[in-house]
């Protein structure tokens, strides 16, 4: 039981972790064609992000693994079930990578237009299925006793999964807005942090309407409801989503990026303790749901899992955190935004 | 067309795809590593310009390398559902632990590689590249254990109506896990010093940047004579332990019907399937398939009549995958060994450099082959002796998969067009500094 129950937080926490990190390259890939005005823009705008992408998207790869291993019933059923919406994430993801490698490698406007709306539609898509995906698990989907998806892709595409995905899109985008305003300086500066300050009110919006649907859709609040002490965790999810304004009035861009990466991760904990403890439930009938008891791995593999886990993931995170504090604070803050100056050299600026 | 054939159609164009990256990031990133050491240490410049014109190549290379294989991982749910939750307590832990123990490390080091050039020191710089070879080798590990233990499992027990783990360094240790990861590691490392002494060769002909091309074709050949010889060497131990662990594969790569002793090879045979027996046989050698199975001419060698006929791999199909890689590996150390009685004339054999420059695509079609063989004769089993293939497909509509299988070919199709144009065509311009 305990094991199992670890596995559930560890299974929540690698998938907030990947949407806290590749979430502000998505925001940066969404923004992309809006507030990049000339080429140098756009090559500032990519290269903010160019060291750290790829590993964020293992985040992915990493949280998608752990299902596989921990809970590999969900894993099967999750994937089969999300079939087409996932498909269409990976092709978007694979659009994304291979844009940026492909973009600056030849010196002509109409290729790189071409792989600027590869990256806009490699990050948008992402971003907004994401949530849908996840808001259609926090109602249940049609699976029936043998996990069995009794539905099409467009029954995800319901009035709630989209507003789940329309939050995650404003998340995403709020969080891409302020790195920018970290790693840029001058006019591309300006644009990043009033997009930053309009997207805000959107997410604010967004999140409101979000919670209270919420009530209304799901059984999300049952738990909290039980366990009133849970409440603790909206509310400093509300926090966050305030201190992200609150820093962003008082131009402190890391700490209102900082803000906003906790408000992310709050809120996809909001939703994974409120599933708690199904993983995948149905919508058919409670019984059909896959939960951390009836879908885990045997305890050997999972304590194997758990030792991995507890040795490597520290270890991620540390070369991270270094690689972004790396990014954020080289020599001085100056220097640790990307300028036109940069583009000129391969060794600052390799899209 | 049903969801089972689609499936295995997508998952073989996806794999396939995939490994026309794999291979040359896996050697070309220690090439590199190689150089930038060569600079850091003696800071001659020349190994500056080797180590960032080859590391362009390698990086265009390695995005298509890392997003193809994100959609893999996935496919085990989306296509594979019954096989995922059947054996994913333990198939699904090697692939979790490859992405958090090896991948990380692979794709945070190069980033910080790419843009660490005038943030780290020198030797830094060249530990992280090697440090990125040798993440992008543990996966390598990881993935093979992962897919070694689909072509013979162990340490599991049949429990709950799964198969679960009982045994994790049974699983880990896998000797035929790790023959194949000898196998693959060594065949992407023979990939990659084609691959560099090809693009050298065309500039040898043309006769520019001289010093630069030949340092760099002769670094890239003392790895593939050495890595030619060894994949031959291992690929004979990697094949008598699949005569000893998956008969059914052997008996079908050499098309050999009946159970005998000094069991004849066939150079060239075509196979009638449905009359189980072969219409053609060209260049048969008694008894050296028996030598090949087992080192020894008189070992008996169990034939195909042997095995239900349900349970049978496709003939024709193993049977081509094998000579092809077989016939390619056997010419490959032959040409690494007339590059080495060349190698301090190499401007004067413009034949040997012509022939280095067409042989690019060698290696390619024998990693290719070597996969074909591997998954194909393993059929009909997903996980050999096992669960069958055809128990392991997702219950999903088959219009689904159609659709996705389509995407695959035309978004594969063109990415890897326009990959293999940007790396020719950077080939092409040769270094720029």
């Amino acid at each position: 039981m305990a094991l199992q129950t670890t596995w559930f937080l560890l299974w929540g926490l690698l998938w907030a972790v990947f949407f806290m990190t590749d979430g502000f390259d998505f925001g940066i890939g969404t923004l992309y064609p809006f507030l990049g005005k000339n080429n140098d823009e756009k090559r500032i705008m990519l290269n903010s992000m160019g060291p750290l992408w790829d590993g964020n998207e293992v985040w992915l790869i990493t949280a998608g693994g752990v299902t596989f291993a921990a809970f590999p019933k969900v894993y099967s059923v999750m994937f089969s079930s999300l079939y087409s919406a996932l498909m269409l994430i990976l092709f978007a993801l694979i659009l994304r990578g291979v844009s940026l490698e492909f973009r600056g490698k030849v010196d002509n406007s109409g290729w790189r237009t071409l792989w600027d709306t590869c990256i806009f539609i490699g990050s948008f898509v992402p971003a907004l299925l994401f949530g849908v995906a996840f808001a259609n698990i926090f109602q249940g989907i049609p699976i029936d006793e043998n996990g069995v998806y009794l539905g099409t892709l467009f029954t995800l595409l319901n009035p709630y999964g989209l507003l789940g995905g329309l939050l995650f899109l404003f998340l995403f985008l709020v969080h891409g807005a302020l790195w920018l305003a970290i790693k840029t300086e001058g006019e591309l500066h300006d644009r990043a942090v009033s997009a930053a300050n309009s997207l805000w009110f959107l997410l604010l919006i967004t999140a409101v309407v979000f919670l209270v649907t919420t009530k209304y859709k799901t059984a999300l609040y049952d738990n909290y409801i039980n366990n009133p002490i849970l409440f603790l965790l909206p509310v400093l999810n509300v926090l966050a989503l305030l201190g992200i304004k609150f820093y962003l009035t008082k131009k402190s861009y890391f700490k209102a990026w900082f803000a906003s990466a906790l408000t992310i991760v709050l809120c996809t904990f909001f939703g994974v303790v409120g599933l708690f403890p199904n993983l995948f439930p149905s919508s058919l009938n409670p019984e059909y749901s896959l939960s951390a008891y009836n879908a885990s791995s045997s305890p050997l593999t999972l304590k194997i899992m758990l030792i991995v886990t507890v040795i490597f993931i520290p270890v991620v995170i540390a070369y991270q955190v270094w690689v972004i504090a790396y990014q954020v604070w080289t020599y001085n803050l100056f220097k640790g935004k990307v300028t036109k100056a940069d583009l000129a050299y391969e060794e600052d600026a390799a899209y | 067309m049903d969801v089972l054939l689609l499936s295995r159609l997508q998952f073989a164009a996806a794999t396939m795809f995939h490994f026309l990256f794999v291979p040359l990031t896996l050697g070309l990133s220690v090439l590199v590593a190689y150089m930038e050491t060569k600079y850091a240490r003696t800071g001659d410049e020349i190994y500056l310009s080797m180590t960032k014109f080859w590391s362009k190549l390698f990086l265009i290379n390695f995005a298509l390398g890392v997003v193809t294989g994100i959609t893999l991982e996935f496919q085990f749910g989306t296509n594979w559902s019954r096989y995922s939750a059947y054996v994913g307590d333990i198939f699904g832990s090697l692939l979790a632990i490859e992405a958090t123990a090896a991948f990380f490390l692979e794709s945070t080091l190069l980033g910080v590689w790419i843009f660490g050039w005038k943030k780290l020191s020198r030797k830094a710089h060249a530990a992280v590249m090697w440090l990125v070879a040798l993440a992008g080798t543990v996966s390598a590990v990881w993935i093979l254990i992962a897919n070694g233990w689909m072509q013979h499992p162990v340490g599991y027990e049949i429990r709950n109506g799964r198969a679960e783990l009982t045994d994790f360094f049974a699983v880990v240790f896998n000797p035929f896990a790790m023959l194949e990861f000898l196998h693959t590691v060594s065949a992407a490392y023979v990939l990659s010093a084609f691959f560099v002494m090809g693009i050298s060769a065309y500039h040898l002909l043309k006769k520019q940047h001289v010093e630069f091309f030949t340092r760099s074709f002769r670094i890239a050949l003392v790895f593939g004579l050495v890595f030619s010889i060894f994949v031959a060497v291992n690929g004979d131990m990697h094949g008598v332990h699949v005569t000893k662990v998956q008969p059914a594969k052997l008996a079908a790569m050499e098309a050999h019907w009946e159970t005998a002793t000094q069991a004849p090879l066939h150079l060239f045979a075509i196979p009638d399937e449905k009359n189980e027996r072969n219409l053609i046989e060209i260049g048969s050698i008694p008894g050296l398939l028996s030598f090949l199975g087992h080192h020894d001419f008189d070992a008996e060698v169990k034939g195909l009549k042997d095995f239900p006929k349900e349970e049978r791999p496709p003939v024709l199909l193993s049977l081509l995958a094998f000579r092809t890689m077989v016939g390619l590996g056997t010419l490959f150390p032959i040409l690494m060994i007339i590059g080495w009685y060349l190698r301090n004339r190499l401007t004067e054999s413009p034949v040997y450099l012509k022939t280095m420059l067409f042989a690019i695509p060698l290696p390619y079609i024998a990693i290719e082959m070597g996969w074909v063989l591997a998954e194909v004769g393993r059929q009909p089993w997903i996980v050999y002796g096992l669960m069958k293939t055809s128990d392991a497909v997702s219950p999903i509509a088959t219009s689904q998969v159609l659709v996705s299988l389509i995407a695959f070919i035309l978004v594969y199709g063109l990415l890897g067009a326009t990959g293999f144009y940007l790396i020719a065509e950077n080939a092409k311009k040769g270094p720029v500094h």
